[in-house]
């Protein structure tokens, strides 16, 4: 999950990170008290998920505390990419004499923490390290043993950096690395890192995210940011039709018949498992059908469950048939999923026959599932028809009807 | 032979009273020549049995007990608990952790894979389903039940490695159908990092007499295709590869995570698209669907080993 | 007795039914939680649990021969026979 740029600021401020005197804010009068706090001109920023915010206009320099009002006000109502800003921040114009870049991410392949450090900030470390490699050190620490001061220090000397810069810089990076790991994060990035007139540094921007999975973990600092449970900051919101999904979800702890993605076809889908929901999605998608949504059924849901799912899926406005295709299962119930989708239907007075375009599950409890669907005459296909094959012929079917 | 595991190997299931660790416990006692799981572990049920295998509360007290080394340990508890059992695992010698639980902070697992480095063990996972040799043995719940994975693996020359638990039995099946066995089917886990990636497996699938080729399943997120693509260039392996791209539509659709934890693109190099294009540059073949796998590694192998 | 779900219905025979012992056996070997006790202690039968039923026979193995009867509706009411 992402953090604003003001949150992310306020993980940076905690871990004894030098930070400007910044104030962030949701209202432009209070944006012109905090100018007039900092006296002097400032920096109004819009708090957006995306990037681009410079571009389109999301920050802009104030002389006065009156100008720092007039752009809070501007800044608030502009949208970017599709995001309102969550608020702006006011942030003291700083004298700068260079731009430096510090950032932890993983590395999957090595499975550690890497360290990174760059001179040259204030744009996209990507770009650094295609134009200028030799400016950008990069330096793994382990997962157990102690983090020391030596290695941020080998990092930064790596790059050339030395003198009063690089001892200043050690304890910045050193407590970066740190942040990273007791927040699991998955990105942790200071840039840029500005050196002022005076010799000392301070964090200007900075980009955090932390691991979904480890938000549990995070609830102090969750609350103390104001991040809501809720919050899941996917690059979109969560729309009704999948805040539905994960009611069904809840319904009982049993297996998994949720995850749902909203689009915008006719033709609605419950699949699973993981992997098996990826290649449907594709396969359906490869031959020309629109998927209404995407989900994913496992680890052997209650009917009830199954049935919620479809019920929510043949309901979705749009939604003319659905395909029920799983890879073969050997957890999930091939006769538990079929109860759930049949009963789907007649609770909603449909004809399963009709509206099931293909109900493709072996494996598990096969032949009492394929006795279920051959009462209701729905089509229903063995592991001898592949994946894309029963895409195929859930996409004819639905064409069918649209023609 | 095989790969990890074969018929003598002992392990224990630790978590075994769980629901799910149940029904793996019954399933791997039933498989092929029936696994030798010589104990379980749940702390505070020292005493039981779960279809015969005592329960212990320690890892010490199920090595002390079965009185020679155990080699291996399936891990089936929360995520909060993971860790810690894992390392228990390996101060107690085991050599071969293969972890279930899904939903484990990448911190953790990290640390799990570095001591297991550190102790010369392997971890395979998190988020997957385990180890199956056809006919054989299996480690985990791969294939479901005993009568259900008989159906879907039978042995023969293909080493299958596979992020999607589910998607190993549907490829090996595939497989099966045509006549092309399987040597090995690995299912590594769906998390962003696991103890074993593709290039890590490939050494052993290399040193297998029985392995001819290898196929596996990918998803957009990580690294871990490209230097898959980067170990068979640089080794010059002897085997042929044939993946299959599941979740192409997500290049559409950056900073969205479908499907498994590991599958959110993060750059733009973890996209289908560019994958497909570094494997197809390391001489791999990537399927467009499922049931093309069969006759494309077939033709590979021929390619290579001409009669 | 006789209960309908629309897959699974489950008879249980009347003086199974009455017997207060058995509906806690039951209610205890159900895993999905078709079995409870009524009132007055026998053997009550709960409808929205039914179509749950997973065919595992636990509750035929908990109850006297033929005092519980397992009936898949989608089967041409076959009986479902004791493990």
């Amino acid at each position: 999950m992402r953090f604003f740029e003001f949150e992310a600021r306020e993980v940076v401020k905690r871990a004894g990170i030098p930070v400007t005197d910044y104030g962030f804010t949701t209202d432009p009068t209070e944006a012109r008290q905090i100018a007039e706090r900092i006296g002097g001109p400032t920096v109004i920023k819009s708090q957006v998920l995306t990037g681009g915010r410079m571009k389109a206009g999301g920050v802009k320099f104030a002389d006065t505390p009156e100008q720092a009002e007039e752009y809070a006000r501007e800044i608030l109502a502009l949208e970017i990419s599709g995001h309102m800003p969550r608020g702006v921040l006011v942030d003291p114009k700083a004298e700068v004499a260079q731009e430096y870049y510090a950032g932890v991410v993983w590395d999957g392949i090595r499975k550690q923490p890497v360290m990174i450090f760059s001179p040259v900030g204030g744009i996209d470390i990507e770009q650094v390290a295609e134009e200028q490699p030799d400016k950008v050190g990069r330096r793994h620490f382990s997962n157990i043993l102690p983090l020391s001061d030596f290695q941020a220090k080998e990092v930064i000397a790596s790059t050339g950096v030395t003198g009063s810069a690089l001892n200043k810089l050690v304890p910045i990076v050193t407590r970066l690395a740190k942040l990273f790991v007791d927040n699991d994060m998955t990105l942790a990035e200071i840039n840029p890192l500005g050196q002022l007139e005076d010799g000392s540094f301070v964090a200007l921007d900075a980009h955090m995210d932390i691991e979904n999975e480890a938000r549990g973990r995070h609830k102090k600092l969750l609350k103390d940011l104001g991040v809501g449970d809720e919050e899941t900051r996917q690059a979109r919101e969560a729309t009704p039709f999948e805040l539905a999904g994960e009611e069904v979800d809840a319904t009982d702890h049993r297996g998994v018949a949720g995850n749902v993605t909203e689009f915008d076809g006719n033709l609605g889908l419950v699949i699973g498992a993981g992997g098996g929901s990826l290649t449907l999605f594709d396969a359906v998608r490869a031959h020309g059908g629109k998927p209404a949504n995407y989900c994913e059924i496992g680890g052997n849901p209650s009917v009830a469950k199954a049935c919620g799912l479809a019920k929510l899926v043949l309901q979705k406005p749009g939604v003319d048939k659905i395909a029920v295709m799983m890879s073969i299962v050997s957890n999930t119930r091939v006769d538990i999923v079929a109860r759930g989708v049949i009963k789907a239907c007649l609770e909603l007075n449909m004809d399963p026959a009709e509206k099931i375009a293909i109900f493709r599950i072996p494996g598990a409890w096969e032949e009492e599932g394929f006795k279920i669907l051959e009462k209701y005459g729905v089509e229903y296909a063995d592991r001898s028809v592949s994946l894309n094959e029963a895409a195929r012929r859930a996409v004819e079917k639905i064409q069918g009807v649209a023609a | 032979m095989s790969i990890l595991i074969d018929a003598d190997t002992t392990f224990i299931v630790q978590g075994i009273t769980g629901r799910e660790a149940v029904n793996l416990t019954r399933e791997c006692l039933d498989y092929g020549a029936g696994a030798k799981v010589v104990g379980g572990v749940t702390p505070g049920r020292l005493g039981r049995d779960v279809h015969g295998v005592p329960v212990f509360d320690t890892v010490a007290q199920a090595v002390a007990h079965h009185g020679a080394p155990i080699y291996g340990s399936v891990v089936t508890v929360p995520p909060a608990f993971t860790k810690d059992a894992v390392f228990e695992a390996i101060e107690n010698a085991v050599k071969l952790i293969v972890i279930v639980t899904e939903r484990i902070p990448r911190r953790d697992v990290a640390q799990m894979v570095e001591l297991a480095t550190l102790r010369g063990a392997r971890i395979i996972g998190p988020n997957c389903l385990g180890i199956i040799v056809p006919d054989v043995i299996k480690m985990g719940g791969i294939g479901g039940p005993a009568r259900n994975a008989a159906q879907a693996y039978t042995p023969g020359p293909i080493g299958v490695i596979s992020r999607s638990g589910g998607m190993t039995t549907e490829m090996s099946s595939t497989l099966s159908a045509a006549g092309l066995g399987q040597s090995t089917a690995v299912s590594i886990g769906g998390d962003a990092i696991i103890g074993s990636s593709y290039a890590e497996l490939m050494p052993l699938f290399e040193a297998d007499e029985q392995t001819q080729g290898i196929v596996i399943y990918t998803e957009p997120g990580g690294r871990m295709e490209a230097e898959l693509a980067r170990w068979v260039t640089e080794n010059k392996s002897r085997l042929p590869i044939v993946a299959f791209m599941a979740g192409r539509f997500m290049d559409e659709m950056p900073g969205m995570s479908f499907g498994h934890a590991g599958t959110i693109v993060e750059g733009k190099e973890d996209t289908a698209t560019e994958k497909i294009a570094r494997l197809a540059q390391a001489g791999i073949t990537v399927a467009e669907r499922i049931e093309d796998i069969p006759g494309l590694i077939q033709s590979k192998i021929s390619e290579r080993s001409p009669a | 007795m006789r209960a309908d779900g629309t897959f699974i219905a489950v008879e249980v025979d009347d003086q199974a039914a009455a017997d207060s012992a058995l509906a806690v056996k039951l209610s205890d070997a159900c895993p999905v939680d078709i079995f409870a006790q009524t009132e007055s202690g026998g053997v009550s039968i709960v409808e929205k649990n039914l179509d749950e039923c997973v065919l595992c026979g636990l509750c035929l193995a908990a109850a006297p021969e033929g005092a519980v009867t397992i009936i898949k509706l989608y089967d041409n009411d076959a009986i479902l026979a004791k493990a």
